[in-house]
């Protein structure tokens, strides 16, 4: 069993976990002790592994259980035992550099962490207020600068060998990882040694990363949008699993009168057994518009992308983009045709600019209207996706109106939280009365949007 | 239940085996693996398609020399497919082949014993007296309902039968579930499960695997294809390739007798790895094949 101090500890760390957002329950409370008495605490690369099984039920919590889980077990305290003194002897940069460059063709992963760990000893520190020490990671990339070391490392790697080929495109991406691997150590270093000076709880509140499905698209980084597209198709792919086994286990038609009749006669005009008309199933018709404007870029690449993957399940979608006149993009969106590609010629080659390239609403759903007059029927959903921003032009409500009247069911996607609807040149209160505007900052709530429109 | 002997002494000794049985393990799995059996927690293993989550369920089998018993999951999966039925023919002719004059109570109960009744697999692995694995394949392909009936066999061990009552473990299975992860399992079922998450593997072991699977392959090849595999998967690509498909690969160039992977290597056996003709593309494009 384990010790009672041990299990205050892990008690701690189950709250924060909490608080993080990680979902924890009593039962796995208890499982998560039962696991400090199974496995050999001292081996942290079992406990890790050990308490993970227990409390993260989800990939997407892995991260933030990583982060934390480095802060309050962390591998050893203040500069680790048995180390030179660094700052009686400054370190040559070019030296580390070398030593760098050699770890790095060696790929050792311990070797790297090991050096991680007293690059940022030497050059991480740093004053943040007179007398009280400090970490910063981009201190130790700045003295480093590991990109700096990719053209030695591809000569080093390709030992003579052509460039320009696969051996290139294969050696660049071995390289990119390690560097990434260098980054990840790095900066958990420098989260160790700050939670050391500040206390974890204040490290724990503000720099564990939030987890993927909350990111806010307007704000996403480059590499949360990578992570983000990565769970789009899964996404499509569970909605349409979902909604299919909605379809199929939906109730019967009607009641097929003669057939019904005339298999009664079978049992002397009883009709014990009834026949029904095989269900029509409703194929959801989707239309999709979207502002693809610079100000919603992260959010309308991140729907463009929902919408591919929507087309892949479902036959009847279009999508139609605008930044201030309006286009149809299904086309670069083809079953099997490839995303990134497809985003990228969207914005080259679909006619969406008009006149400055600033969102005009007004003139984009005039356009829609007037192009496409039969894309919205009774038969459509429809949807807008923007932030409603109009640049103080025409809001176009009237066009609006008539489009939402003529579908079957409209909706509004905005990216921007509720409490800034209608502020600036923000048009959401006035189109918030026409049709009905859901607040959609992060891949969860959109998840949750889009099973609740297509019911079958 | 009485209390059993765990099947793995430790961490390190379940590494062991499972390699000696053919499944070369991180210490992620080691660990988890080791728990499940020490805790006696069904294991809930999911991730994408071809990275070995079957496979670890019949290392674990042949590793601790357990009868393996397999649920596979789909559409429309029931009770009567899963748990138990009643062999209602037998019964029939049971109640028939019967004297006239014995009492309806008699054969009433007789129809209802152990004699009439089928087991199916999760049934089966719980009467079982020997060491069992019980596999219950793409979990997430089974309805929700199945999810509800699978609670009480793994949180307590047990099969409660109306006409016959509860019928515990005499020796508890060692559970592994698999999923895809095609629909988010409820969560009661995962609060029971330990989770372990496996994901394609890092290069060093990803490299022993296929060494270990294709032993004739020479490291310097190997170690090219788990690279170049690698790359593949950094593209953003609709089907990224798996374990499965990199050991496919290395038996590929074997058989083709090549000793390096280079661009021409790489566009004849392009297919082996990617099944998507747009994924062929973007691969090509990226990897500067043309």
């Amino acid at each position: 069993m384990a010790a009672p101090g041990l299990l205050d500890h892990l008690a701690d760390f189950v709250r924060a976990l909490r608080s993080a957002g990680v979902p924890v329950g009593v039962s796995e409370g208890i499982d998560a002790a039962a696991v400090l008495g199974a496995v050999d605490v001292l081996d942290r690369r079992q406990l890790r592994a050990g308490l993970a099984t227990v409390v993260v039920k989800r990939p997407v919590y892995r991260p933030t259980y990583d982060a934390l889980f480095d802060l309050w077990w962390p591998a050893r305290m203040g500069d680790g035992a048995n180390r030179p003194d660094v700052d009686a002897t400054p370190v040559d940069p070019e030296a580390l550099r070398d030593e760098l460059m050699r770890l790095l063709l060696d790929g050792d992963e311990e070797a790297l962490r090991r050096f991680a760990r007293e690059a940022v000893a030497t050059l991480g520190g740093g004053d943040a207020v007179p007398g009280r020490q400090s970490f910063f990671s981009y201190r130790v990339l700045r003295a480093l600068s590991p990109d700096t070391l990719v053209s030695r490392l591809l000569d080093a790697l390709l030992a003579g060998a052509d460039r320009g080929g696969l051996a290139e495109q294969v050696a660049r991406q071995t390289i990119k990882e390690q560097i990434g691997a260098l980054r990840t150590a790095i900066e958990e270093e420098v989260r160790r040694r700050v939670a050391e000076e500040r206390g974890r709880d204040s490290v724990a509140r503000t720099t564990v990363r939030p987890m993927v499905d909350q990111v806010d698209f307007l704000r996403a980084q480059q590499q949360d949008l990578a992570a983000l597209r990565r769970t789009v198709a899964p996404l499509a792919r569970r909605l349409a699993a979902r909604l299919a086994a909605k379809r199929r286990r939906g109730r019967s038609g009607r009641l097929d009168f003669r057939r019904t009749v005339r298999s009664s006669l079978g049992t002397g005009g009883v009709p014990i057994v009834t026949h029904h008309r095989p269900h029509w199933p409703h194929k959801p018709e989707l239309v999709v518009l979207c502002d693809v404007s610079g100000s919603v870029a992260g959010f309308s690449h991140f729907t463009l992308m929902l919408t591919a993957a929507l087309r892949e399940q479902f036959s009847r979608v279009r999508a139609f983009a605008f930044v201030d006149t309006c286009d149809e993009v299904t086309r670069f969106f083809a079953p099997g045709a490839d995303l990134v590609d497809a985003t990228q010629r969207l914005s080259r080659e679909a006619d969406l600019v008009w006149f400055d390239g600033h969102s005009d609403y007004g003139h984009a759903f005039e356009v829609f209207v007037e192009r496409w007059p039969d894309a919205v029927g009774p038969k459509t959903s429809f949807l807008v996706l923007g932030d409603a921003r109009t640049n103080y032009r025409s809001p176009g409500s009237a066009t609006l109106k008539g489009l939402v009247t003529r579908s079957r069911h409209a909706y509004w996607l905005n990216p921007e939280p509720r409490r800034q609807w209608g502020s600036g040149d923000s048009a959401a209160d006035v189109y918030a009365e026409l049709i009905e505007m859901v607040e959609c900052r992060n891949a969860d709530q959109l998840g949750a949007f889009v099973s609740r429109l297509l019911p079958v | 239940m009485p209390q059993q002997s765990p099947a793995f002494a430790s961490v390190a000794d379940v590494g062991k085996r499972l390699s000696a049985a053919g499944y070369l393990t991180d210490p992620a799995i080691a660990t988890t693996v080791f728990l499940a059996d020490r805790l006696g927690k069904p294991l809930l293993v999911e991730g994408p398609a071809g990275v070995g989550k079957t496979e670890l369920a019949k290392a674990i089998a042949s590793a601790t020399g357990s009868l393996l018993i397999r649920l596979q999951c789909y559409e429309g999966l029931d009770e009567a497919r899963a748990l138990y039925e009643w062999n209602y023919k037998k019964q029939l002719l049971r109640i028939q082949a019967s004297p006239d004059d014995s009492a309806w109570d008699a054969v009433h109960d007789d129809v209802f014993s152990e004699e009439f009744l089928l087991s199916r697999p999760l049934l089966s692995a719980i009467r079982q007296t020997e060491p069992t694995v019980l596999l219950i394949d793409e979990t997430d392909k089974a309805d929700v309902e199945v999810e509800g009936l699978l609670l009480e066999v793994l949180s307590d061990f047990q099969v409660t039968i109306p006409e016959l009552g509860t019928i515990t473990a005499v020796r508890r299975p060692l559970v592994v579930l698999t999923s895809n992860a095609t629909r988010e399992l409820s969560e009661a079922l995962k609060r029971r499960c330990l989770y372990l998450h496996l994901d394609y593997p890092a290069a060093d072991r990803e490299r022993e695997i296929v060494l270990a699977r294709v032993p004739d392959i020479g490291t310097a090849l190997a170690d090219q294809i788990v690279r170049t595999v690698r790359a593949l998967r950094a593209l953003e690509l609709k089907k990224s390739p798996s374990i499965a498909e990199t050991i496919d690969w290395a038996h590929t160039l074997l058989a083709l007798g090549l000793d390096t992977l280079n661009e021409e290597a790489l566009r004849a056996t392009l297919g082996v790895v990617l099944k998507h003709a747009s994924d062929h593309l973007r691969a090509a494009g990226e990897l500067r094949l043309n």
